[in-house]
């Protein structure tokens, strides 16, 4: 315990001597978060000198090893950090698949070659990822996926289509699945390999949505060569690296369901609809969804803390990825669909006059949080997951 | 906020409760003392046991004879008594009725007492409710009125717990300035207590009052302050309570899994149908949510937590309705076997709903949430 205090009295006098005045309060503000990379334009210019400093002090991955750009913080060091930045509320100096994502994976199943090649990167914010998994016809079905890769020589070629690849017009690299074996069970002909964006044959389309502009895109591949040194673990064993990855994903998607320091519910129920003379928030239906709400939330948020406390004392791991995925989303998608209900008409904005700019963003969060329980496996099959690994259901 | 992991002691305990219920006979043993019609409905050997064990003395203080352990340990206990049924008053009883002597006891009062619970000799069962009183602990009718240096009560309480064969009650009643509590043994002349028969089969009972005298010695806590010192215990065996449910909820779902792995239909084995592994997934989900806030209610009492009153409103609600869910879930998986009285699972969805009323159920807890909240 004497440790995290020294470690938060450490980390608290960092944070106040290097997180540049203007980000402090713009936690929420995705204007002032940075992915990073080769094309990375910085809104905020104080977001390049956060993701410098932090990077500098291993801040921008903390848990990492030091010789890959890390801090090698402890999960509980990391938790004090995290709330050291929340205190003020900072953004995370760095995001992305990179961080999230392949970073971790490599950790895990990565040579010490590709450690050392493109961990350091990610953590300094050089080098951006997207993540190639989804197909036109393989959604929930990954692993019915069709692109092929096919070796020639020290490379493979690669050849066909991903779809709902975010990012991928900022992105330097892509991890992605392709079919190496098509004559075996469809599980195990799939290799996971890293491949630079910059390769000629790659092309990228970005894809509007119902909430308008995306980070969304298609990717096609024709004839891209790539060096046989980036495929992760083994050739035709992609699926498994592929799965650990997905159980990062859903666990940062999942994480939405935590509230934290986005707008109160209670607070925009008084602003929007009132309050009785005894101070209450004045519709006693509203009331009783926003409290369920915020109970929801804290019981999840102790689910969350519950599951790390016990991978701290030792407990393995488990399918419970699947679990957070699914509550975590459901629980953001209610959330915004109680938020639309508490704003009434002034919810229904696209852009222009008559509208706040938070209702017009409203509208737009709102729209966009109906694809939560669908990207990074949808609801279904999350609880296909946990009917299978969990509870032992037969097929 | 404290860590929310089993210790390895604590661990241990969890352990010995299930195999102690389970000795006895788990769920057959509740069936039996039904069937039987059994006038205390639980068994005073495993009463005795757990004595033994020193389970009667794990919420109270070792300067009152207790093992000084809190509710994070209380909750392991009450968890494997749900998970086999057992009908042994022990929330009422000791989390209840000798939390309230520890709580508000004079040095007196709670020497007469507490050993004597905690060895299992004495039977202490409060009588919270009234016909008309809902939830409220306010709502009370029953009155005392003051005579020459003691007390006269009046009233009649309902589905006392533990009230068959208790040796003494914990009776509030109204007085000039609010609400106060007296200790009233069962031997009192004017005392009449009836059995009750409540759709769990749990002793239950009616305690009648009819002028029933009393000396100051047996007000417990202050005149008119009764109030605060029930709130305060009374949130104590709400989480108890909590305990109880999560073991009923699991056990239910458990026995219901195995049976979508054992039954077929169609052909194939019920549990290969997605709608039903669905709902499956999803009440594993409200259980694991469940457990969480149990843990931490029952922590945030233990450390005097800010936020406890919270913690508890929150688990009582969640656990509420995630057992209403559960055990009606469970009787429509089994389907028509599940509403023979022959099948168990109906036992379970009986229990389930004692405990959804104990103490305030979901929508009472959400508006207690909302006002501690100020929503």
């Amino acid at each position: 315990m004497s440790d995290l205090t020294a470690f938060r009295e450490e980390a608290r006098a960092w944070v106040e001597g290097n997180a540049p005045e203007f980000l402090r309060g713009k936690a929420s503000d995705p204007n002032a978060w940075a992915a990073g990379g080769r094309k990375a334009s910085f809104i905020y210019p104080e977001s390049r000198d956060w993701l410098l400093a932090a990077a500098d002090r291993g801040f921008s991955v903390p848990t990492w090893p030091e010789q890959y750009g890390g801090a090698a913080l402890s999960r509980d060091e990391a938790l004090v950090l995290q709330e050291e930045f929340a205190r003020l509320a900072l953004p995370m100096p760095l995001t992305g698949f990179g961080y999230s994502m392949i970073g971790p994976t490599l950790l895990d199943h990565g040579t010490e070659a590709q450690k050392a090649e493109h961990l350091p990167k990610i953590a300094r914010g050089e080098i951006r990822w997207c993540q190639g998994y989804s197909e036109p016809n393989a959604g929930s079905d990954l692993a019915s996926l069709a692109t092929s890769a096919v070796r020639d020589g020290d490379f493979y070629v690669i050849n066909g289509q991903k779809i709902w690849t975010s990012g991928a017009d900022q992105a330097d690299w892509i991890f992605m699945l392709v079919r190496t074996n098509p004559d075996v069970k469809k599980q195990r002909g799939i290799t996971f390999i890293l491949v630079d964006m910059e390769s000629p044959g790659v092309e990228v389309r970005p894809i509007r949505l119902i909430s308008g502009a995306s980070p969304f895109c298609e990717t096609f591949f024709h004839n891209v060569r790539a060096p046989v040194h980036q495929v992760i673990s083994e050739v035709n064993s992609g699926w498994t690296v592929a799965k650990a990855l997905l159980g990062h994903e859903r666990t940062s998607i999942g994480g939405m369901g935590r509230g934290g320091a986005r707008t109160s519910l209670p607070d925009l129920a008084r602003d929007y609809v009132g309050v009785d003379d005894a101070g209450r928030i004045d519709d006693p239906a509203l009331r009783e969804r926003v409290t369920q709400c915020e109970m929801d939330a804290m019981s999840y948020g102790l689910t969350v803390k519950r599951h790390g406390d016990g991978l701290e004392a030792g407990h393995k791991p488990g399918p419970e990825s699947s679990m957070f995925k699914y509550y975590g989303t459901e629980l953001n998608m209610r959330r915004e669909e109680l938020m639309l209900s508490i704003r009434g008409p002034q919810a229904l904005g696209w852009e222009g006059e008559g509208f706040e700019p938070e209702e017009l963003n409203q509208t737009r969060t709102w729209l966009r949080s109906r694809a939560n329980s669908i990207e990074g496996g949808t609801s279904e099959i999350q609880l296909n997951i946990i009917a299978k690994r969990v509870l032992g259901l037969p097929d | 906020m404290a860590t929310l992991v089993l210790t390895a002691p604590q661990d241990m305990l969890a352990r010995t409760a299930a195999e102690l219920i389970s000795k006895h006979g788990g769920v057959d043993r509740q069936r039996k003392l039904r069937d039987d019609g059994d006038e205390l409905a639980y068994s005073p050997e495993v009463w005795a046991e757990m004595a033994d064990l020193g389970w009667l003395g794990i919420p109270f203080a070792e300067s009152h004879g207790g093992l000084g352990m809190g509710m994070a340990e209380t909750v392991l206990i009450t968890e494997a008594m749900g998970r086999g049924l057992a009908p042994e008053p022990f929330v009422s009883a000791v989390v209840f009725g000798g939390g309230l002597i520890a709580d508000a006891g004079t040095a007196e009062q709670r020497a007469a007492w507490l050993p004597q619970l905690i060895d299992g000799e004495k039977r202490l069962a409060p009588a919270l409710l009234e016909a008309g009183s809902r939830y409220g602990l306010d709502r009370v009718e029953t009155r005392a009125q003051s005579n020459g240096g003691g007390w006269s009560l009046s009233g009649e309480k309902v589905q006392v717990v533990g009230g068959v064969g208790a040796d003494g009650f914990l009776i509030a009643a109204r007085t000039e300035g609010g609400l106060t509590l007296f200790l009233v043994p069962a031997a009192a002349d004017g005392l009449e207590v009836v059995a009750q028969k409540r759709v769990d089969s749990r002793n239950s009972a009616i305690v009648r009052l009819n002028g029933v005298q009393v000396g100051a010695g047996d007000v417990l806590g202050d005149v008119g302050g009764g109030l605060e010192p029930l709130g305060r215990v009374v949130d104590r065996a709400t989480v108890a309570v909590c305990g109880e449910m999560l073991g009923v909820m699991t056990e239910a779902f458990e026995r219901t899994i195995d049976y979508l792995k054992s039954r077929s239909q169609f052909g194939v084995l019920i549990g290969t149908f997605q709608a039903l592994k669905h709902r499956a997934a999803k009440m594993f989900i409200e259980i694991e949510l469940c457990r969480s806030t149990v843990m931490a209610a029952a922590r945030a009492l233990d450390a005097g937590d800010s936020d406890a009153e919270l913690q508890v409103s929150n688990a009582k609600a969640r656990c509420s309705d995630a057992l209403i869910l559960v055990t009606n879930e469970a009787l429509q998986m089994h389907g028509g076997i599940g509403m023979t009285d022959e099948h168990d699972i109906g036992l379970f969805m009986k229990r389930a709903r004692a405990l959804e009323f104990a103490f305030g159920d979901a929508a009472f807890h959400r508006q207690r949430f909302a006002r501690l909240r100020g929503f």
